[in-house]
């Protein structure tokens, strides 16, 4: 664990994560602008760090209705504005990029952060990007697969020599600078299937699972078959940790909690997907066995325990700003997260 | 209530007959429905790549995007090679996995003879209970003996189709209304 700078000892991680979507408030129907947007983040990173939150993470999508393709930028700025809060990407889309450019942005985060940086690594869900640049939607999994490597391969060595399909071959290449610790945590995304689950595994690399909705156990799935892909390719699974991300949003009591919230995932979701969030699945986030955390902030806290104790996870990650959600009720569940939320994760999670 | 009168073939013109029929019911019996025609014979669609279906463009972006926003579909059909043709399974490859979901679907089928009667039992609504519609459970099957010049000449068939439409109005009006009641009574 200590090599992705967790310490299971201190009680699981609590972050946050972004998409960095641009959507409409669909209460006020109206839309910040682009340059708000970005700066609110900038300002949630830092109340999430005087909250006590560990984990802060934007991610990419190039797409309308999304604001930080530019994901390294932002979190520079982040990196700048805080001092001890853990910064990441969530995710890099690795498919279409250059492995090489994408350490050399995240390896200067993790000098400008003074060691703070992490990559999340994915692969797309939208496919926007493929055409804007310039890749073909037909080696969508190969694509993933060799640049994920090239990357784990850039942060393992320091001279890398390297042959592959879709970018020029590496000869004795430094890529520099290097990371203040010599190497990055790099996360490989996945979706919530025991496929790509089994994936990260072989590879054995710590693994990042994003989930929008459904029950516990079907991640668990996912979860387990990590651990034993990981531990059939030679890993120790103890040494892997593993992050589940999903939909979160906290109220004075739950009924509160889901009316503030369900209009922005619908609508939001609506614009970016083309289809609704179903007001029955959201409705059975109340049920304890449903990776949705929404409700009271001691709702809450039951679900992300009963996960942590199913998952066994070191890192819970928070979306709670999708679809327009004003600052001042991100502001009020920073501050349930800070007071309520976050003492009760890491009492009952802490390993003495 | 938004219904798509989908004629699932580029080849041809029975299919489209009927649906123009199907249509032109319709807007007489509830003049408060709003009707789009989809006859994929003049659109130009991409096979389905895998991609969600809003990151497709033009005609393709434009059927699936009409699909997805109806409350109702009448799927019309010829069964080619024993089966639904390719433009029409195309179509559905275009859709999410339950992009059906909260949609009346009901079926309307052109063929050389009863052969194949049972296509719509064995290959279409298979796939569309996995999408997720509600399916108006008869379906309306015209031989090509019924026909004349393009138009449907045999009464039995005009009054199934009458029924066809009353079904899938009926149906829709029912799951919608259920729905609204449904999501009303969970308070968010």
């Amino acid at each position: 664990m200590e090599n992705y700078r967790i310490d299971p000892a201190k009680g699981m991680e609590f972050g946050l994560y972004t998409l960095g979507d641009h959507l409409p408030n669909p209460i006020a129907g109206e839309r910040i602008s682009a340059e708000q947007r970005i700066h609110e983040l900038i300002k949630l990173a830092q109340l999430a760090e005087q909250a006590g939150i560990d984990f802060f993470s934007v991610g990419e999508s190039h797409q309308e209705y999304f604001a930080t393709q530019a994901h390294a930028v932002v979190l520079s700025a982040i990196a700048q504005a805080t001092e001890k809060i853990k910064i990441s990407s969530s995710s890099t889309i690795i498919s279409t990029s250059d492995p090489v450019r994408v350490y050399e942005n995240f390896a200067t985060l993790d000098l400008i952060s003074k060691g703070r940086a992490e990559i999340v690594a994915g692969r797309a869900s939208r496919v926007g990007l493929f055409d804007l640049l310039g890749y073909d939607l037909r080696d969508y999994e190969e694509l993933y697969e060799e640049k994920f490597e090239l990357l784990l391969k850039i942060n393992e060595e320091e001279v890398v020599n390297w042959d592959g399909q879709f970018r020029a071959p590496l000869k004795d290449a430094q890529v520099l600078p290097r990371p203040q610790n010599g190497s990055l945590p790099i996360w490989r995304a996945v979706g919530g299937t025991a496929a790509s689950a089994i994936k990260a595994g072989y590879a054995g690399v710590p693994m990042y699972l994003a989930h929008l909705g459904g029950p516990v156990a079907s991640f668990k799935q996912a979860v387990d078959a990590y651990r034993d892909a990981a531990r059939q390719s030679g890993f120790d699974p103890s040494t892997l940790p593993i992050s589940t991300a999903g939909f979160f949003y906290t109220a004075e009591t739950t009924q509160q909690a889901q009316k503030e919230y369900y209009p922005h995932i619908n609508e939001g979701m609506k614009l970016t997907n083309g289809q609704g969030f179903p007001k029955q699945a959201f409705a059975q986030s109340e049920d304890l066995r449903t990776v949705i955390n929404v409700g009271s902030p001691q709702q809450v806290i039951e679900k992300i325990l009963y996960q942590h104790e199913q998952f066994g996870h070191q890192r819970f990650i928070a979306q709670m700003d999708f679809g327009g959600v004003p600052f001042d009720k991100l502001r009020k569940n920073i501050e349930l997260i800070g007071t309520e939320i976050l003492p009760a994760i890491k009492k009952h999670t802490a390993k003495e | 209530m938004n219904i798509v009168a989908l004629s699932g073939s580029n080849v041809g013109s029975k299919t489209r007959t009927a649906m123009d029929y199907t249509v032109n019911t319709i807007a007489e019996k509830y003049p408060e429905t709003e009707v789009t025609l989809i006859d994929l014979a003049d659109l130009e669609i991409q096979f389905s790549d895998g991609r969600n279906f809003l990151d497709y463009e033009g005609d393709t972006k434009y059927v699936a995007q009409t699909i997805m926003d109806a409350d109702a579909i009448i799927i019309g059909t010829p069964i080619f090679q024993a089966s639904i043709p390719a433009t029409l399974k195309n179509l559905f490859d275009l859709l999410p996995q339950d992009g059906l979901r909260d949609k009346v679907t009901s079926v309307l089928v052109t063929a050389g003879s009863l052969t194949h009667f049972l296509i719509v039992e064995q290959q279409l609504k298979p796939i569309l209970s996995y999408m997720k519609a509600q399916i108006v459970q008869d379906y309306v099957f015209i031989e090509e003996k019924d026909f004349h010049r393009k138009e449907i000449t045999n009464d039995n068939v005009l009054l199934r189709v009458d029924r066809l439409v009353e079904d899938t109005v009926g149906l829709t009006e029912t799951y919608m209304n259920m729905r609204k009641t449904k999501e009303e009574a969970y308070g968010f």
